[in-house]
């Protein structure tokens, strides 16, 4: 291989963002083509550093926007190469249809998406409003909960997409700042390590093989795009969740770090949990804890992977429990929340009879304080008490001016 | 759980100081988080910066905190913000300013009755690094007033984390961190 190994101690003090680009570097990326956007610029900065100093081989391709980064990181996948960007916000908006072209095409793609608001008004901080608007368009979702997650979801990320069952590209989500500015310990995979688990790229279907040609976006009318897309919905039903599995199952070999595809904490004998995603499942672990020494059986459910969704996981996680408050991190405009919504379509046909509330929290990158969390774990004890829900089913947290509740 | 607060203004090193000793808690095996607050702010922008260090895996990610100790690595910041905002009762002040630590606390009256440490990391930097860069002396001074770690492993770790610098500006900053832990009151 024409580049150089970097020696990484065992544990580095990272954020997201570096450990995010040093898990491309181990990955080999052919190919990032990007337009860099805060939080997630310094994602493929790094990746751009690495070239330069000679410790990747590829390409780093400047674009003139995210929609022209994500229709470069299609060109270079459907050519055949292992391929990544990030971004975050309004510029993965401005990516939305070229992320439905991506996944129709069945290219896999890397991409990273450190969370940010989505304007109007304009903030950098942030929420999950980027996230959620990516989550019918066809990719794979991972959630990462601190720097660490970053890190390792990102070969995962790899190892699913280019599956040959799978080609379906794939999102590593971090929250803005919280995840990625934040640096924490991360252990490392040495480049051995993490390059012969992500393995040497193999090809399908490429472009650049002459001797096999193929067509790359096509046009299909009503006679043939309802299979296309029938298929896709059925390749993200049935293959994906056991690719993921098995990837977990050999990371674990490998590293000694387990994922699940719904993260389950003191959840055995929870009388009352929240379920949500990114660093606001660490915190609220570690309040579930405290809300226990005072006499509340409390626990947390995080969604590691957040499309395809996790049906049957989740209603499985949540089977003992009597009250389940779901966070939103992301304004809904006018309905409940996602997490709200799937929670209730997976546990409808179960035989739960937990009560279920909704909450809508840290929009713009405002904070949820351990304090927010401990009133809402005795919210939740206090549903269990009484029987029912005592308080309106969509309720906002830490939103200045009179309590604001809907439902 | 010991839990840190800097005040800086955008481009004075606060995150990079954050990062830094993050990075040399954790090689004594001890778990580390450094972050800050952003927004859009532009170089001298009032900011701030934070750790927190802990044996257990930090878990934590609440951007609130009650600091053990607040750092002030501009001299201004006292005036202009306020720099005692959610303290405990045994909050430790380490504060930037060409003050004895007396004059300080009767400009300040917030601080009166406080833990307040004073050194001049401005000028210790200006004289040695050739910068108003006073991140790596706030650490001296935090050695000396923490006693967290021998002053010389102290450098070291930071010799290793400025690695990528020139000899001339790593040798700077060792002399700029050995002052501030001589000169902190």
């Amino acid at each position: 291989m024409a580049f150089d190994k970097m020696e990484l101690q065992k544990i580095e003090v990272w954020d997201g963002n570096r450990a995010a680009a040093q898990a491309l570097r181990q990955s080999q990326v052919d190919v990032v083509a990007a337009y860099p956007i805060t939080p997630s610029t310094p994602i493929v900065e790094g990746y751009a550093k690495f070239l330069a100093d000679g410790y990747i081989e590829g390409e780093f391709v400047m674009v003139e926007s995210e929609h022209a980064a994500m229709s470069g990181c299609i060109g270079a996948a459907a050519a055949g190469g292992r391929v990544a960007t990030a971004t975050s916000s309004q510029g993965y908006a401005l990516m939305v249809e070229t992320l439905y072209q991506a996944s129709g095409m069945r290219l896999p793609i890397v991409l990273n998406v450190v969370n940010r608001a989505l304007a109007a008004p304009l903030n950098v901080n942030g929420d999950h409003s980027d996230m959620y608007l990516g989550r019918d368009s066809g990719w794979i979702q991972l959630d990462a909960y601190c720097p660490q997650d970053a890190y390792d979801l990102n070969f995962i990320a790899f190892k699913v997409s280019e599956d040959h069952d799978v080609r379906l590209p794939c999102m590593v989500h971090q929250d803005g700042f919280i995840t990625s500015h934040t640096a924490q310990g991360v252990h490392t995979l040495t480049d051995d390590e993490a390059y012969g688990f992500v393995g040497e790229y193999q090809p399908m279907n490429d472009m650049l093989d002459f001797e096999h040609p193929v067509t790359h976006g096509v046009q299909t009318e009503e006679d043939w795009h309802f299979e296309h897309k029938a298929r896709q919905h059925n390749d993200l039903m049935t293959k994906v969740m056991p690719k993921i599995q098995t990837a977990f199952d050999d990371f674990e070999k490998l590293s000694g770090r387990k994922y699940n595809i719904v993260e389950s904490y003191d959840m055995s004998d929870a009388d009352v949990c929240v379920v949500c995603m990114g660093t606001s499942v660490e915190t609220a672990r570690e309040v579930a804890t405290e809300m226990r020494a005072k006499g509340i059986k409390a626990g947390v459910v995080g969604l590691r992977v957040i499309r395809p969704f996790p049906f049957f996981e989740i209603a499985e996680a949540l089977k003992g429990v009597k009250a389940i408050a779901a966070l939103d991190r992301s304004s809904p405009n006018g309905a409940a929340g996602m997490l709200f919504n799937e929670l209730a379509g997976a546990l409808f046909n179960t035989g739960t009879k937990a009560l279920l509330s909704g909450y809508v929290y840290g929009l713009g990158g405002r904070d949820l304080t351990k304090a927010h969390l401990v009133s809402l774990f005795t919210e939740l004890q206090k549903n269990v008490d009484a029987g029912k829900v005592t308080t309106p089913l969509q309720q906002f947290i830490g939103v200045r001016g009179p309590k604001l509740s809907f439902l | 759980m010991l839990e840190i607060r800097w005040h800086s203004r955008a481009g004075q090193g606060a995150v990079t100081g954050a990062k830094g000793l993050a990075d040399v808690i954790s090689t004594t095996g001890k778990h580390v988080q450094a972050f800050a607050f952003y927004g859009s702010a532009k170089r001298g922008a009032a900011m701030t910066a934070y750790n927190r260090v802990d044996d257990k895996v930090i878990m934590n990610h609440e951007k609130y905190m009650e600091p053990d100790f607040v750092f002030v690595i501009d001299p201004a910041l006292v005036f202009t913000s306020d720099v005692t905002i959610n303290h405990k009762e045994n909050t430790i002040y380490i504060i930037t300013t060409h003050m004895s630590t007396e004059e300080l606390v009767a400009s300040q009256p917030r601080l009166a009755g406080k833990k307040v440490y004073t050194v001049d990391c401005i000028k210790i930097a200006q004289e040695t690094i050739g910068r108003a860069i006073p991140n790596t002396p706030m650490l001296g001074a935090f050695m000396r007033v923490s006693e967290m770690y021998d002053i010389e492993f102290f450098k070291e770790s930071m010799k290793r984390i400025l690695g990528k610098l020139p000899q001339k500006i790593i040798d700077a900053n060792m002399l700029a961190i050995q002052r501030a832990f001589d000169e902190v009151k």
